[in-house]
């Protein structure tokens, strides 16, 4: 691979999608998921860039993102779950008793 | 590509194997241990695993190798992904210190009537008959001491991580379980859940910003290492673009970690709705870890570009003094107010962070950036567990009771307690004789030694204007006549008043003769790079 370039945009390309996505979406599980997508993006530019510099540590990087991912899809679907039996609604914009 | 087996120092990460350890082992006895035994066998574990970390930590701080010239003390250990030096052995005997205050919080059971402050069952939903017979049954969450051992465990973690990706998993370790903590009360579970809720999605956006920070510093310097960035830094060779992007997003997740604006929304809401235990906890360990990351990051891998970044950090610290102080005025709840109080004081830290200075420009004997931002951290932490602490005590009939009117009075009905709270709030807003004036006086100096007078003007006019809602608190409970139905202190067991007696006797003592602490943290030397 000689030009990281394409690569990179792409990662910054679906990071931006990720971030836009929890901004509007209203759903939690969306949200969630779009912190993942933002998750993934990370992981293509550590992978791009530990090839473009010829050293593991990006690679290895990205094996712990991957668990890390895992274990906050754990906690956070539970969370979420939990809300969502209490309440009926996934939506970000129900749960709103503390303010201000 | 040759792969070199890492020598592990054992001795020297003890306190960290020890609380992680100690937390699998909770896991097991949960899943083991009969119920009634379980919360005597996660009490002992816990209690003796901090206990025996912090004994190690002290072990390890006296016997620590001088490098560099005597300008610090420590040893790179576990193949360069962690750093045990001066600072981190400091951080570490703060953020166990008061972990243990932490964790005698959530032992209190007198408070509910023979019941822990956390859900009896958080799986039964708020209101239906399978909730009710989880507390007529007694029924009790100790999964929480191992889950908060697993976020102290995260919490030593982060400040001593000497790589990039070392202190990604730590932000997650101590992240991931302090997200189920919050969501765990056992009173008003709308509100807790809700909580738990915005502070994880928050925070899992946050940590988003910092990975793709990690990956594009990554990207610049080759290597995730601190010390390897730090050289790219000086022999900067192109790509600075790269560089300046990832050291902003690698602050959002920092700066989202400690409380700083405009990333603090998340504060109030997770402080309010929280336990009051896991509040207490987390206001001062994770902004004591988070803390100690941001010093090493921007002291070690980016100190050398600092002009770079200190006016990023002069902008944050200014208007999260003013936002923490000027919202903090407005607000009608104690939980609110002390939250906002903690931005405030975030912002009096980061005046602390952005006073770095070459070693060389500093007068000899001058108090350096490093050194009043530990000191700092030492006077919020022994006032904020011990405010907590006293939250807790404060209740009516539907638990306790936060809303200023409750309060009123107070004083009158229980001098003792008041009393208390009104010491703390005075040391959290400085005045004099108190921790809080010292560890003000300290960061301000340094701050100011360094050029940033702007941010010390603003830094007093916050304070002058945070005096003006501790005092109002005080009024309100010594000189305001209660108006209808008011809260009363309960009197809780030893765990809840030992708290509260260690955090007021140190928030005096480290006010009347800070010299000891100071010169602990002055001992602790300069970060390993």
């Amino acid at each position: 691979m000689s030009d990281p370039v394409p690569f990179i945009a792409l990662s910054a390309v679906l990071f931006t999608i990720g971030a836009v996505g929890v901004l509007v979406r209203r759903n939690a599980i969306v949200v969630f998921m779009c912190v993942e997508l933002m998750l993934n993006a990370c992981n293509l530019a550590l992978v791009t860039f530990a090839k473009q510099h010829g050293n593991l540590d990006g690679q290895v990087a990205a094996f712990f993102v991957m668990v890390v991912a895992a274990a906050e899809v754990v906690v956070g679907l539970a969370i979420i779950m939990t809300i969502f039996r209490t309440r009926r609604s996934a939506s970000v914009d129900d749960a709103s008793l503390l303010k201000y | 590509m040759e792969f070199v087996k890492p020598t592990i120092e054992y001795a020297e990460l003890a306190p960290l194997l020890i609380v992680f350890g100690v937390a699998v082992v909770g896991v097991v006895v949960e899943a083991f241990a009969p119920r009634p035994l379980r919360r005597p066998i996660q009490l002992t574990l816990s209690s003796a695993g901090l206990v025996a970390a912090f004994a190690a930590t002290v072990w390890i701080a006296s016997g620590l190798d001088v490098v560099a010239d005597g300008a610090a003390r420590g040893l790179v250990a576990a193949g360069g992904t962690i750093i045990v030096d001066g600072p981190t052995v400091f951080l570490w005997g703060l953020v166990l210190l008061f972990a243990a205050g932490g964790l005698m919080l959530f032992a209190e059971r007198r408070l509910e009537g023979g019941l822990s402050a956390f859900a009896g069952q958080a799986a039964a939903l708020p209101g239906t008959e399978a909730e009710r017979r989880a507390s007529s049954e007694g029924l009790d969450h100790t999964e929480v001491y191992p889950l908060m051992m697993f976020a102290v465990g995260g919490m030593l973690l982060f400040p001593a991580s000497g790589d990039l990706l070392t202190m990604f998993i730590a932000l997650e370790v101590l992240s991931l379980p302090l997200y189920l903590l919050c969501g765990l009360a056992r009173r008003r579970r709308l509100l807790s859940q809700e909580a738990a809720m915005k502070y994880f999605l928050l925070g899992a956006f946050s940590s988003a910003f910092f990975l793709y920070g990690v990956a594009l510093t990554y990207g610049f310097a080759g290597s995730m290492q601190l010390e390897r960035i730090a050289e790219a830094v000086r022999n900067d060779g192109g790509n600075s673009e790269l560089l300046l992007i990832g050291i902003g997003m690698l602050s959002v997740g920092l700066l989202f970690k400690v409380g700083a604006a405009p990333f603090h929304a998340w504060t109030p809401d997770v402080y309010q709705g929280a336990p009051t235990a896991v509040t207490a906890f987390m206001a001062a360990c994770t902004k004591i870890a988070a803390f100690g990351a941001l010093l090493r990051l921007f002291h070690v891998a980016f100190g050398a570009n600092r002009w770079d970044w200190q006016p990023m950090l002069w902008a944050v610290a200014i208007l999260t003094m003013l936002v923490g102080a000027v919202l903090a005025v407005a607000q009608r709840d104690v939980k609110r107010m002390l939250a906002y109080s903690s931005i405030a004081h975030t912002g009096f830290l980061l005046t602390g962070v952005l006073g770095v200075q070459a070693t060389s420009d500093l007068a000899v004997g001058e108090i350096t950036s490093l050194q009043a931002v530990l000191f700092y951290l030492a006077t919020y932490g022994f006032a904020m567990v011990a405010a907590f602490g006293i939250v807790t005590l404060v209740r009516d009939a539907g638990g306790e009771a936060t809303s200023f009117e409750r309060w009123a009075g107070l004083g009158r009905r229980s001098p003792l307690v008041a009393g208390a709270f009104a010491l703390l709030l005075l040391s959290m807003a400085g005045i004099p004789l108190t921790a809080g004036f010292v560890g003000k006086w300290a960061v301000f100096t340094v701050a100011m030694s360094a050029g940033a007078w702007p941010v010390v003007a603003v830094a007093i006019a916050a304070s002058a204007i945070a005096i003006f809602f501790y005092v109002r608190q005080i009024r309100l409970m010594f000189f305001t006549e209660p108006q209808g139905e008011v809260a009363s202190v309960v009197t809780p067991s030893l765990f809840t008043s030992s708290v509260i007696a260690v955090g007021v006797v140190g928030t005096l003592a480290l006010g009347i003769v800070p010299g000891p602490v100071l010169d602990l943290a002055a001992h602790a030397g300069q970060f390993l790079r």
